[in-house]
């Protein structure tokens, strides 16, 4: 067989000189403290990559072809040289996705965005509703979202996405959220939860339940055409139809993540020394990392399905998302721990989830909100404490007040600690499941000899049929 | 100086005899399999999935058809119907258009 007659998603699983596309974080600084951030983003770091050195990125790049990246963070916007890199990279052929909560998209700034031809905008939202959306994100941060989504608008800027991520509590807000987009003219863009950063506090009280899973593939069947995806449900695959997309996990394949140190991972929700594949500072720079390391050499190598292999969703599903699996402690050749098939939950059932691996790199604010549990021999907490805001719970006490902090009370109400409308500090978690950003047309030749090709529609022909299969997400 | 009009006709009337070129706004990118297409206006992505379609698109601009195009890529007549149908689709996603449209 001739490397050209293999299925695309099979030449794709055997890597690319260059990634599709790739998602870079700029900044691990973030003005919100979302509690499922996929990178534990708050405070920067000291050893970011400068102004130059991410030039310096950027021009390889171009060289390298990486037509667009996924910018995000922390909240990319919040460096100061953010809209420079923009131009400089726009400058350069390389197309820019950014990912923002919103808290800089001034009508000054949206402005400037319409006017960029190569610049496409995603504003994170994780409910339809503030409710729903800041017990996520953080106070205010539902209002700080709408705001920018107006400016966009205002200033006419078609198109832009509104990016969500599903939760358990939001996947019955999935009409609203399109209805939201539509007075938009905005796209609506679902991505999927991973227990990545800290989003493995909070994967066991936010991730769909089984039911959810199925009212999500249901609605994605429906209007998958209009919503984007990231191409990040491929394991709902395994209920039958494969849902638009590459179907495929394009970690260190098609593509990755470089962190705002400069690190590059196999994809951004693998944020953990086992899928470091080096650093664009090292000798050879992001080329090499990508075309030479050792973890994507290996990623590229043919996979074993494990104990997935005998069942007969497999060729869907594909066993589902590695970084899902990782980070609950499954192993990679196993189930995906929202296996549709349930498998994944009966191989969670007898794990040892607490030996799960830890995400790392936690660049969380150290203050707002509380995260951990904090042992209750520190309390201190004073009687009268005139501030609490009326609707602070148990659980929900002001930072610098120790107190456990129940897991179950983050899904309900607001995230634990964080204090009012006072110091409503923003966040943006940098959500970018991307794999592919854009509509795709997979050009296909259809087999020389092939019987049926006379036969009148372009569907009846086998090969062609690929030519529906769009690799569109992002 | 993109394709002006996206009136190209579908798949099956692809015109073989007319003189196309890749759009403004594709960039190409080769690859093992054929290449990759980007159009940075519509931010589509297209999969050429032969080093041949490649050398064909390539030929594209400097071709008086899409024909004469693909027989200097050396395509065999019987695949000409293959490469017909690539091509429109090409066409439909406005990667490559017509020339005399620039």
């Amino acid at each position: 067989m001739t490397a050209a007659a293999l299925p695309l998603v099979e030449q794709f699983s055997y890597g690319l000189d260059a990634p599709i596309c790739l998602t870079w974080e700029l900044t691990y600084a973030c003005n919100l403290s979302c509690v499922h951030c996929l990178s534990s983003s708050g405070r920067r770091d000291p050893r970011e990559l400068s102004t130059a050195q991410c030039q310096a990125v950027i021009d390889e790049l171009q060289r390298m072809q990486v037509f667009y990246v996924n910018i995000g963070g922390g909240e990319p916007t919040v460096r100061p040289d953010f809209w420079d890199l923009l131009d400089y990279a726009t400058g350069h052929d390389v197309g820019v996705k950014f990912s923002t909560n919103g808290v800089k998209i001034t009508p000054a700034i949206a402005r400037r965005l319409a006017g960029h031809d190569y610049v496409d905008v995603q504003i994170s939202l994780d409910g339809a509703t503030a409710g729903v959306n800041d017990a996520v994100r953080g106070p205010g941060s539902y209002a700080v979202a709408l705001r920018a989504m107006r400016h966009l608008a205002d200033a006419g800027f078609a198109g832009f996405k509104i990016s969500v991520v599903m939760t358990r509590h939001n996947v019955g807000q999935l009409d609203e959220f399109r209805a939201l987009a539509d007075s938009f003219g905005a796209q609506l863009r679902l991505t999927r939860l991973r227990p990545s950063g800290r989003g493995a506090d909070v994967w066991d009280e936010l991730h769909l339940t089984a039911g959810q899973q199925r009212q999500l593939y249901d609605w994605l069947v429906e209007h998958g055409d209009s919503v984007l995806t990231g191409d990040s449900f491929f394991h709902l695959s395994g209920y039958g139809s494969a849902l638009p997309g590459l179907n495929l996990c394009g970690a260190g394949r098609v593509v990755c993540l470089i962190d705002p140190v400069g690190d590059v991972y196999a994809c951004p929700f693998a944020i953990h020394p086992a899928f470091l594949a080096g650093n664009v500072r090292d000798p050879g720079g992001f080329a090499r990392v990508w075309r030479e390391s050792e973890l994507f050499a290996g990623l590229r190598q043919p996979q074993s399905g494990g104990a997935c292999e005998s069942c007969a969703a497999y060729g869907a599903c594909r066993g589902g998302c590695m970084a899902a699996k990782f980070f609950t402690g499954l192993p990679l050749d196993g189930p995906d721990p929202e296996c549709v098939h349930g498998h994944g939950e009966r191989v969670l059932a007898m794990a040892d989830t607490a030996a799960a691996p830890r995400p790392a790199g936690d660049h969380s604010h150290r203050t707002s909100p509380r995260r951990d549990p904090v042992p209750l021999t520190l309390s201190r907490r004073r009687p009268a404490e005139p501030a609490q805001p009326p609707s602070a719970r148990s659980g929900d006490r002001g930072p610098g007040v120790p107190g456990v902090v129940p897991r179950g009370s983050r899904a309900g109400g607001r995230p634990p600690g964080l204090a009012g409308p006072a110091r409503a500090m923003l966040r943006e978690c940098g959500v970018l499941a991307a794999v592919l950003a854009v509509t795709a047309v997979l050009t296909v030749l259809t087999p020389p000899a092939a019987p049926a090709r006379a036969a009148g529609p372009a569907r009846a022909v086998p090969a062609a049929r690929e030519l529906a299969g769009h690799p569109r997400s992002g | 100086m993109a394709c002006a009009v996206s009136t190209e006709r579908p798949r099956a009337s692809f015109d073989l005899d007319a003189a196309w070129q890749l759009a403004a706004q594709v960039q190409v990118r080769p690859e093992r399999f054929g290449a990759l297409l980007y159009h940075f206006g519509t931010r589509q992505l297209s999969f050429l999935k032969s080093p041949a379609l490649l050398a064909v698109v390539r030929g594209l601009a400097t071709q008086p058809s899409a024909r004469a195009a693909c027989r200097a890529a050396d395509v065999p007549d019987a695949q000409l119907a293959s490469y017909r149908r690539a091509l429109g689709t090409l066409a439909a996603a406005q990667m490559i258009c017509r020339r005399e449209a620039t």
